[in-house]
């Protein structure tokens, strides 16, 4: 007998145990700290990368068990949050999603908890509702900021008066409140971190509907966006061509300014000591790094920021039985998107199952396609499929897979409505 | 039981995930549900303009992606996308969406037109996307609950000339109105 059969039998054992874990809520832990049966996934994280993680693993194998850990009871998507703080949604229920159904539809564990640490020697993963004992494990964190480079940021207040809004939920409702309440007139001063940094055009869509809501409700605004970046990191001509086309005069975009500084009170940004910008509305973007989940766990690499992988199975290149997918690791040419967390979820997800079977890896073949909007009717895009190279023994784009729109589009706004729809779809059900 | 070098490969593979130098090159299904961001899981589309991919026919699939990659059907990112890929690549992706179950959409449509489009179906279009479009001849697309929005934006675009209308569709579309197309649509639409 083979050593999967004999994990296989093991865990048909253990699948009566396996069924009340749907009652895993009161105080008493989660009672999962023990042994597993040795076909355990838990995957941390339920946004892009770790929804699609876990559903993929249970579509491909009914015998892994996966458990789902995530520290809201819902999830707000990132990608559309801009067009809420443009004010072309009333609310943000059209971005987001709980997990009743992905859960009831796959049989995965959902447990709602904040992730405390990650013991990989023991392979427990340790939560505010007790241990969870792994057999690999499956980090989709996303990011966390560097407030430690922005002289006097404190993450703890700062985001209340200078929202990042750079996390979709309560700071997107705030920075659109402050955007409400600004006078006529005003100044808003956002600021964009060096890259890489999670969504590339993100920002500029930002900048754009910010401008179209100040160009609707707010005479004689504008909106100063310092960029720390020597140019626009992403749609760079197509971003020009929209500011030109309806906010000429609104965006005041400055090149290579480095926010280094910031003063609350006074709602002041510093750029590298020399000079300082005040706005009425000051949306402040810091840099930043991967979750810092990842961080604790001792995943993150020479650059001291993101976590290298594996490009198949994206396994840690630093810790056995950790997958790391997502805005947080290193995916070699795939921008830090959610589709590409979708893509990457996958590979992983595919691979996992494979290494658990003994079954051989198969190399990835992802996709991004990431849309941003410049008016109320029109967008713009960016596609890419990407492969594994062998020899780099790196993610690469498929040769002339990479491109823009050639212009902006209203068809590209209806497809990205259907988009989002389809995408959150996927990762609720 | 015999262990083979293939199955000493995988076993070092899996303990040593390293370097991808083990692993075989992208599956039908690695591929194709790398589709699934917009057309939805296994070609389910829950969006109103997307298409649905599953239970499609193998040969509409490969002429779509090869038509796209060539330009002569206009797309925004399947142009794009499409250079990505190869033919064999193409055959993958057909393979895998034809062997998924048929996605019926629930949507809201005009009874009235949806009646009238059942009358002129027959006559109009079943020669080609047959069994009330739950099948399609050679490469026609299966045009079976796919959602209205689709199926508008790809009339119009034949309409306008800017994708090109195969010559046998252009010969039964002629005599049309704009009203008995729109009703041809919503027929679609509701077939279950």
């Amino acid at each position: 007998m083979t050593m999967e059969r004999r994990s296989f039998l093991k865990l048909m054992g253990a699948g009566a145990g396996l069924g009340a874990a749907s009652l895993m809520t009161g105080c008493a832990g989660l009672g999962m700290e023990g042994p597993t049966g040795g076909r355990r996934v838990v995957v941390v994280g339920g946004g892009y990368g770790g929804t699609i993680a876990a559903k993929y693993i249970r579509m491909m194998d009914k015998s892994i068990e996966v458990v789902l850990v995530e520290r809201n009871d819902h999830f707000v998507s990132c990608p559309f949050s801009n067009l809420y703080i443009g004010g072309l949604m009333k609310d943000l229920s059209p971005l987001t999603i709980n997990y009743d159904k992905l859960a009831a539809n796959h049989g995965i564990k959902f447990v709602q908890a904040e992730v405390t640490g990650v013991d990989a020697g023991a392979k427990l993963v340790r939560t505010s509702r007790g241990d969870i004992r792994y057999d690999r494990l499956v980090l989709s964190p996303g990011i966390d900021f560097r407030t430690e480079e922005i002289k006097g940021y404190n993450l703890a207040t700062t985001p209340d008066v200078m929202p990042h809004a750079w996390k979709a939920g309560p700071q997107t409702v705030l920075l659109r409140k402050q955007l409400e309440a600004m006078p006529a007139g005003g100044t808003v001063v956002m600021s964009i971190p060096l890259a890489p940094f999670r969504c590339p055009p993100g920002p500029y869509e930002r900048a754009s509907m910010i401008a179209m809501y100040l160009k609707q409700h707010k005479p004689k605004s504008k909106i100063v966006v310092l960029d720390a970046n020597p140019d626009i990191v992403s749609k760079k001509g197509l971003f020009l061509k929209g500011w030109k086309k309806h906010y000429e005069g609104i965006i005041d975009y400055r090149p290579a300014k480095k926010v280094t500084e910031i003063d609350a009170a006074k709602k002041t940004v510093l750029i590298e000591g020399l000079e300082d910008v005040r706005g009425d509305v000051v949306n402040v973007i810091p840099p930043q790094r991967a979750g810092a989940i990842a961080v604790a766990a001792g995943l993150i690499g020479p650059d001291k920021n993101w976590c290298p992988v594996n490009p198949t199975t994206f396994e840690s290149t630093l810790r056995k039985d950790i997958h790391v997918i997502g805005d947080a690791c290193v995916a070699g040419a795939m921008p830090k998107s959610g589709y590409s967390a979708n893509s990457e979820a996958k590979s992983c997800a595919t691979n996992i199952v494979n290494a658990m079977n003994g079954r051989e890896l198969v190399d990835m073949s992802g996709i991004n396609t990431c849309y941003s909007y410049l008016s109320a009717k029109e967008a713009v895009s960016v596609t890419g499929v990407y492969l594994v190279d062998k020899a780099k023994n790196a993610i690469v784009a498929a040769p002339g897979s990479v491109a823009v729109s050639p212009d902006l589009s209203e068809l590209e706004a209806i497809y990205a409505e259907s988009w989002l729809k389809n995408i959150l779809t996927e990762m609720s059900s | 039981m015999k262990i083979s070098r293939f199955k000493w490969a995988l076993s070092a593979a899996a303990l040593a995930m390293s370097a991808s130098a083990f692993a075989a090159p992208p599956t039908p299904a690695m591929i194709s549900n790398a589709c699934a961001g917009c057309h939805g899981t296994n070609g389910a589309s829950a969006g109103p303009s997307m298409p649905s991919l599953a239970g499609h026919n193998k040969e509409s699939i490969v002429t779509a992606m090869k038509k796209f990659k060539s330009g002569e059907r206009p797309g925004t990112v399947m142009g794009r996308l499409a250079k990505g890929y190869s033919d064999a690549d193409f055959v993958a992706m057909a393979d895998f969406f034809s062997k998924q179950k048929f996605h019926a959409t629930s949507q809201a449509l005009d009874a009235a037109k949806v009646a009238r489009g059942k009358s002129l179906e027959e006559e109009s279009c079943s020669r080609c996307h047959m069994e009330s479009g739950k099948e399609g001849k050679d490469d026609s697309p299966i045009m079976a609950s796919q959602w209205l929005p689709y199926l508008e934006i790809q009339m119009n675009q034949y309409l306008s000339g800017h994708r090109k209308m195969p010559e046998k569709m252009a010969e039964k579309v002629k005599p049309l109105s704009k009203q008995d197309l729109d009703a041809l649509l919503h027929f679609y639409a509701s077939v279950k």
